[in-house]
């Protein structure tokens, strides 16, 4: 026993002291880990959805986060916890990077009643009260205006908080991000807009939808700061998150960051995936997985071994299993809840 | 000599007060001087002279109120006629056409006098005994409801376009600026999508957002950001979200502004589940259902009517007078034939009415006040006592709030019925602009009066 701890005193020392010999205080160490955790927790729930999709246990629309985890976990590091997030339909990422269970978030792609929503939203409708995470939007565009809507009524109050809005290129192009953007600046709103940049609106690609690819000099007409961040860089999302939300805060009023990423999977389950090559989603996951990266990253800084990525694995794969069997095995919403929830 | 007449200075405009007078007999202008300060329903506004000349009469005295549209005001000789030569036959000044003449101004009663209950849209039910009235129009009313509701509740703030600094578009927020501030009382860019998307968010955040439409004409730009957003989040979310946010404005035809912004879109929104939809015609409606819609925890959808704005009707002088949302309201008793309607249609089959019982006809007059939650039990029962039902509405036929109606009757009350219900509506095609075409357009009174007698076999 004593010889156990000793070995675990020595190991936690090793982490402070990695390979490279720079010391690296302890928050920080520990929000590395976290932040290789979350992506990988989210990376084998979307694993296990598109698993159970293919089985017929998810229905109707299911978009993916595979090879975006770096965004939404990087940002949600830079929050204060009464910040508020809202984003569209490509949301289990975000929900479970908020904190909320897996086996809540499952459920709800099953339709059960002890999904978040009750089985009522499904993969596009998550939402949780608890962790200030309000959607879950499926309609492209239409969560900008409410996300400054909750940095309006955040400025109301001069309570100090942010809320993040994330949306995604095809979103940039629809009038009411404009019309949210110009009130946001013009009333200086705490809003910090995220466009999750994954290079293709459905199957279109930015440069045949877009005049002006960068998408973060979108505010310049509205004297809005934007930013490109390396949306594959988990680390490189935390500090920028960390300045735009500080700007937000400020009362500086809204900030854009456009996250260039890249999904590896198609639009939703049933994309034919044309309008790419399979070769070019090869190179991005070899040579830039947001994941894979940041683990060899930190196994070269000796934060972690790669025994310590295995056990890892193995206990997120074991969360995201229960998660699967608690999501398969509840019961469908019983048939009164037709009827509830449509008015106070 | 040339008359110069009272101009109509807004589309619904039927009279108004001269507030002051900048001219004064025997002074020479020409044409582009402001010659008076005319205030309409909606705004108090400089009128210009369009000839020059020199004024030789002044007809109506400063301060003087409900001056017709095309009344004669001042008289304007000019190049050299002498002052008491006759006028001119030409009207010079005031080009407005014969405005479209709306159902009367139904009569108000002095401030302070306690009316009887029956006929003036009151029910006994809904107001204690003993309660004075005062006469107000319902642009006022609904002003009060909102100053009283913000008053009463720090998160209530009302944003749109004009409602600020201009006193809002149709002049309902009048005041509103001056008492809570720029903070609460904020004037919104021309971006209907936008700021109906912001205000639910404010209302996600735990604010209770009034967001006003200048007509709902426009609020059509935002219409996802109501059905989608507003109306659906308590229920995609399993009941965590929510949303206390009331969307008002004017709704259906005004006068002479054709197809674009002329349109009921009662239909539209009672089709909705998720939505409350209050469309009132009297004052104390309008008051009592503002307010209880600000409180309320779900999306109000609050329908008014420009042409309405400016009619008086006695509201009960009570601190806090709330009413409940989704219940008609029997208007007029009545053994023959049951007329049922909505915001300005309440106008109509009232007038009807009088037309009707003088021939021996006694109509029963239901009021909706709300579409959703739709009252068809005060419906249905009407029908099982008069056997015949005519309803009345400014939109269109297809798929209207008649066309609803009708079907629960007939599902309901067959077996009452001596006649198949009749559904008189808007003409099926986009508001025409010429005054007589838009007469056409619109159901009359004599239109209501025929189909009560078709029913009643008379």
């Amino acid at each position: 026993m004593a010889r156990a701890e000793a070995t675990a005193a020595a190991e936690s020392e090793a982490e402070l002291r990695p390979a490279n010999g720079q010391i690296v205080d302890p928050a920080a160490l520990d929000r590395l880990k976290k932040f290789y955790r979350d992506m990988l927790l989210i990376r084998r729930f979307e694993e296990k959805a598109g698993q159970l999709y293919g089985m017929g246990l998810i229905g109707g629309f299911c978009h993916l986060y595979i090879g975006q985890e770096a965004v939404v976990v990087g940002m949600q590091a830079a929050l204060r916890p009464d910040d508020q997030v809202i984003t569209t339909y490509r949301d289990h990422g975000h929900i479970l990077a908020c904190g909320m269970e897996p086996a809540g978030v499952m459920a709800e792609l099953t339709g059960r009643a002890t999904g978040y929503s009750k089985g009522k939203g499904g993969s596009m409708h998550m939402f949780s009260r608890e962790k200030n995470f309000f959607g879950g939007h499926g309609i492209v565009g239409a969560n900008v205006p409410i996300g400054t809507g909750l940095a309006f009524a955040n400025r109301y109050r001069s309570n100090g908080a942010v809320c993040l809005t994330y949306f995604g290129d095809g979103a940039a192009n629809q009038g009411q991000v404009f019309e949210a953007f110009n009130m946001a600046e013009l009333w200086k709103l705490p809003v910090v807009y995220i466009i999750e940049n994954n290079q293709y609106a459905m199957g279109t690609a930015v440069s045949r939808s877009t005049a002006e690819v960068q998408l973060y000099k979108r505010g310049a007409s509205h004297n809005i700061p934007g930013e490109a961040v390396d949306g594959m860089d988990v680390e490189r999302v935390y500090e920028a998150g960390q300045k735009a939300i500080q700007w937000a805060r400020e009362g500086k009023g809204p900030y854009i960051l456009e996250m260039k990423t890249y999904r590896y999977r198609g639009h939703s389950m049933s994309d034919p995936a044309k309008y790419r090559t399979r070769e070019e989603v090869q190179q991005v996951r070899e040579k830039y997985d947001p994941i894979d990266t940041f683990g060899a990253r930190l196994v070269r800084a000796g934060v972690f071994r790669e025994d310590d990525l295995k056990a890892l694995d193995r206990e997120v794969r074991q969360i995201i299993n229960r998660a699967a069997e608690f999501a398969t095995e509840s019961p469908e919403p019983a048939p009164e809840q037709l009827y509830t929830d449509v008015l106070k | 000599m040339t008359q110069i007449l009272m101009p109509a200075l807004s589309p619904t405009m039927e009279e108004g007060k001269l507030a002051r007078w900048h001219v004064k007999e025997g002074d020479v202008v020409k044409a582009g001087d402001i010659l008076a300060e005319i205030e309409t329903d909606k705004a108090t506004m400089e009128f210009e002279a369009i000839d020059a000349g020199r004024i030789a009469k002044i007809l109506v005295p400063e301060g003087a109120e409900g001056i017709k549209v095309n009344a004669p005001i001042a008289e304007l000789a000019q190049d050299g006629e002498e002052t008491g030569a006759p006028p001119a036959h030409a009207a010079a000044s005031a080009q407005a056409p014969p405005t479209r003449s709306a159902a009367p101004i139904d009569p108000g009663s002095p401030p302070g006098q306690v009316l009887p209950r029956s006929g003036i849209g009151i029910s006994s039910r809904e107001i204690p005994a003993g309660a004075e009235f005062v006469t107000m129009t319902v642009r006022d009313a609904l002003r009060d409801a909102m100053a009283e509701e913000m008053r009463r509740d720090e998160s209530v703030f009302l944003m749109g376009e004009e409602v600020a600094q201009y006193q809002g578009a149709y002049k309902v927020s009048q005041g509103l600026l001056e008492e809570f501030g720029e903070r609460r009382v904020i004037d919104t860019p021309i971006t209907e999508q936008g700021f109906a998307g912001l205000g639910i968010g404010a209302a996600f955040g735990g604010l209770k957002p009034i967001v006003e439409f200048m007509t709902f004409n426009f609020a059509m730009q935002a219409m996802d950001q109501l059905v989608n957003s507003a109306a659906k989040t308590l229920y995609m979310s399993g009941g965590q979200m929510g949303c206390a946010i009331v969307f008002r404005g004017p709704n259906g035809p005004a006068a002479r502004v054709a197809a674009q912004h002329s349109q009921d879109f009662s239909s539209w929104y009672a089709h909705v589940p998720g939505l409350k939809v209050i469309s009132p015609y009297f004052a104390a409606d309008a008051k009592g259902l503002l307010k209880a819609a600000i409180r309320d925890p779900n999306p109000v959808i609050f329908l008014e009517n420009e042409i309405v704005y400016g009619r008086s009707f006695p509201v009960p002088k009570l601190d806090d007078f709330l009413l409940p949302i989704g219940k008609a309201r029997v208007v007029r008793e009545g053994a023959h034939v049951t007329l049922v309607a909505h915001s300005i249609s309440v106008g109509l089959i009232m007038e009807a009415a009088d037309v009707l019982a003088k021939e021996g006809i006694e109509a029963e007059l239901i009021d909706l006040r709300s579409l959703r939650p739709l009252d068809t039990a005060t419906v249905v029962e009407s029908v099982k006592k008069t056997n015949r039902i005519v309803t009345v509405e400014q939109g269109w036929r297809v798929c209207s709030i008649g066309s609803e109606i009708a079907a629960v009757v007939v599902e309901e009350a067959f077996d009452y019925l001596d006649a198949p219900p009749l559904r008189i509506a808007g003409k099926d095609v986009p508001m025409p602009y010429a005054a007589n075409l838009e007469r056409m357009a619109l159901p009359s009174v004599d239109d209501i009066v025929a189909a009560a007698k078709a029913v009643c076999y008379r």
